[in-house]
């Protein structure tokens, strides 16, 4: 589904990412992991196609198209989300008209027929209900005066009714109380399927438990370092991250995934 | 109901007043502070002759913009025109008159009010307005009513694609604690070159309230000049929601004198320019009596090479204690070659007032512009949704349904229009 190959990007004349190579293949989860300040975010909106994140070698297939190519709202009709570290507040504009606005994008797109009011907010409610949202969300401004938690469960919300194939998932366990962090999650499990993959970006491995990767990279100083199941989120949690500047530094190019399966 | 009496003297009288006093200004110029931003030479050069009779368009202008269940009164190149008009609608409480018919009949406070709203000193425009001062509409709301359907003025200039002036004229009195809603549009043919001088003189008598809307949909070859002065006394409210989308040069004088303790008013506006086209407002809110409030949100929306002027003068006289008063500005520019000149201008003689004003020049918010592209909105429809969303507290205030959603729809094709100009511009547009 999505093919990475020795990705760079700079941001403002800094080299953030020095060659990321990721293949990821449709049914798949891979959870992103690395300390602070390492480029797990520049990696998720570089794959959304934020215009500041400048690629400056490399490429990224996504489902046999160059998806660099794409402006950020073309990968999006073409079924990739990501779901903000930060999500941003736009005051004035109604999150259900906006999410209703690119669900139709979508659909539209795909050349389905566009949703009317009614459907869409049978939809919507029913998504509401799965992931425990209260539907006043629904009717304020997008993320405008929501709590950090809030914030990230409408991020969840939007994914549930976009139904995305490639969904990346930046850091959306910060902030979540003990019990949205487990609802959340369940709505993410439900909507692991053959066609549909995931890319978590997390610091705890208490959100592997409840959704399990198939593969987890580490992410170091702009470069994966480190790559293997789920037992090594639990090698990083009991050792931190010091123990792999030691190790021996995987090379760009080679290819990382499944080498520790 | 047509009379062959000729024009009262006193009508002659202010007439030949305005124009002596227009003939020694003449047309203002940019060393004057007033019009320092604002060149109107285009205007006095073109020398267009008084427009006559109804244009071809004149039907379909007025019933593109038609509001459904007001009483609809057109103004064609000046002149009332009960043709075009329908008053079929009309309820009781209100009594409407072209004002040549209104000013011959001695209709009640036409002669008492009539350019006494305001000062030909000050207002060249106005003066020249004046000075022609011949048709348009009179509106007198009675003592105690509440007018519920709305009043719709439908002003329409154009000489079939030859470039005319027409001096259009409103006057409204509103009889104490009566209430009503008036809204008026200005329109032309598209492409048409004319200059629209439009005068509206408001008397808000003690304790009425009267919402005034203004949907400025001229051509954007057009010269419109509007000057809205109004006179509010006491515990009166009123409310200016101006709409500007078209004309080439716009300049609007909106001036509120709060004449009685308790009066309330609200100035708002919203306004849209692309290309190299000028837009200037110039509020004036006078507080001149005790227990007044104000509310004034100005927002613009600039593109192309289009340059904006606004000027929000506040002034509180010593007697106005226990003033509250607010201002906002605020202007999106989208594009590196547009320019806005905005100036709060707070004159405050009284000591125990509340005053605040906060002026915001910006551009669009690119991360929200990402947020919304990347759940699948393309350029145009994120620019849209954040410019609908920045005008939204303006347009939510206007008190007409139907008329909100007209205007909502003509802000976003003019949106279209302003945005496509800008996008070949900017980063990752299409
Ligand atoms: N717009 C920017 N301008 C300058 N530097 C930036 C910009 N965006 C990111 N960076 C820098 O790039 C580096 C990687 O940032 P990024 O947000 O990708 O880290 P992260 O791994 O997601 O960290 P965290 O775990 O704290 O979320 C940091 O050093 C950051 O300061
Ligand atoms: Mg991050």
């Amino acid at each position: 589904m999505l093919d990475v190959k020795n990705l760079k990007v700079r941001v403002e004349d800094k080299e953030i990412l020095r060659g990321i190579t990721l293949s990821v293949k449709a049914g798949e989860v891979h959870a992103i992991m690395g300390p602070n300040g390492s480029g797990k975010s520049t990696f998720a909106r570089a794959l959304a196609g934020h215009p500041g994140y400048e690629v400056t070698e490399g490429s990224v297939t996504y489902k046999g198209q160059d998806l660099l190519e794409m402006d950020p709202d073309e990968r999006a009709r073409e079924g990739v989300f990501m779901a903000f570290q930060y999500p941003v507040e736009i005051p004035g504009v109604n999150n259900a008209y906006f999410l209703k606005a690119a669900l139709n994008a979508k659909r539209k797109h795909q050349g389905l027929e566009e949703l009317d009011a009614m459907d869409f907010m049978a939809l919507v409610k029913e998504k509401a209900k799965i992931l425990d949202i209260d539907e006043k969300m629904l009717l304020r401004s997008v993320n405008e005066g929501f709590s950090g938690g809030e914030k990230k469960r409408n991020e969840i919300f939007h994914m549930a009714v976009l139904e995305p194939a490639l969904a990346v998932l930046d850091e959306t366990d910060s902030g979540l109380d003990i019990d949205a962090l487990r609802i959340v999650s369940q709505g993410v499990n439900a909507m692991r399927s053959p066609d549909r993959a995931f890319i978590v970006v997390t610091h705890y491995q208490r959100l592997l438990n409840y959704i399990v990767p198939d593969y987890v990279h580490v992410l170091s100083d702009g470069c994966l370092v480190r790559s293997g199941g789920r037992e090594l989120a639990l090698e990083l949690e009991e050792k931190g991250y010091g123990w792999l500047e030691a190790a021996p530094r995987l090379g760009s190019g080679q290819a990382v995934v499944g080498a520790r399966k | 109901m047509t009379t062959t009496t000729s024009t009262p003297a006193w009508v002659e009288e202010r007439r030949a007043k305005a124009k002596a006093r227009f003939a020694q200004t003449g047309f203002p110029t940019t060393r004057q502070e007033e019009w320092r931003f604002t060149n109107v030479a285009p205007i006095a050069d073109s020398n267009f002759p008084l427009a006559h009779g109804a244009p071809q368009h004149a039907a379909s202008l007025v019933n593109s913009v038609a509001v459904p269940g007001s009483v609809r009164l057109a103004i064609i190149n000046g002149q009332f025109a009960a043709g075009l008009s329908d008053l079929s609608a009309l309820p009781k409480g209100i009594r409407i008159a072209s004002l040549r018919d209104g000013a011959r009949d001695a209709t009640d406070g036409i002669e008492q009010h009539l350019g006494r709203v305001f000062s030909i000193d000050t207002h060249p425009f106005a003066a020249l307005n004046t000075s022609f001062l011949d048709d348009g509409v009179a509106i007198m709301v009675t003592r105690g009513a509440v007018v519920e359907t709305p009043i719709h003025i439908v002003v329409v200039t154009s000489g079939d694609g030859k470039g005319v002036v027409a001096h259009p004229r409103t006057l409204v009195i509103a009889g104490a604690n009566s209430q009503v809603r008036i809204a008026q549009t200005f329109i032309g043919a598209p492409g048409d070159v004319y200059f629209n001088n439009a005068v509206a003189e408001v008397v808000v008598e003690e304790g009425a309230i009267v919402d005034f809307s203004t949907d400025q949909r001229e051509s954007d070859k057009a010269f419109h000049v509007f000057n809205l002065q109004v006179h509010v006394e006491a515990k009166g409210v009123f409310a200016s929601h101006a709409f500007s989308t078209g004309s080439r040069i716009m300049r609007h004088d909106i001036g509120i004198g709060l004449k009685g303790e308790g009066a309330d008013c609200t100035i708002n506006g919203v306004y849209l320019a692309d290309g190299d086209r000028l837009m200037d407002t110039h509020t004036s809110l006078d507080h001149a009596t005790a227990h007044c409030t104000s509310h004034e949100i100005y927002k613009g929306i600039l593109a192309g090479k289009a340059k904006a002027v606004f000027n929000g003068r506040i002034i509180v006289r010593i007697d106005a204690q226990k003033t509250d008063a607010k201002q906002t500005n605020r202007a999106l520019l989208l594009s590196d070659d547009c320019t806005i000149n905005s100036n709060p201008q707070l004159e405050i003689f009284a000591d125990d007032v509340k005053c605040t004003h906060g002026a915001a020049v910006g551009q669009l918010d690119e991360e929200a512009m990402f947020y919304l592209q990347a759940r699948g909105l393309n350029r145009t429809e994120a620019r849209d949704l954040l410019l609908h969303a920045f005008a939204g507290e303006v347009l939510d205030g206007l008190k007409i349904p139907e008329l909100r959603e007209q205007i909502s729809a003509t802000l976003f094709s003019a949106l279209e229009r302003d945005v496509r100009a800008s996008t070949a511009l900017s980063p990752g547009g299409l």
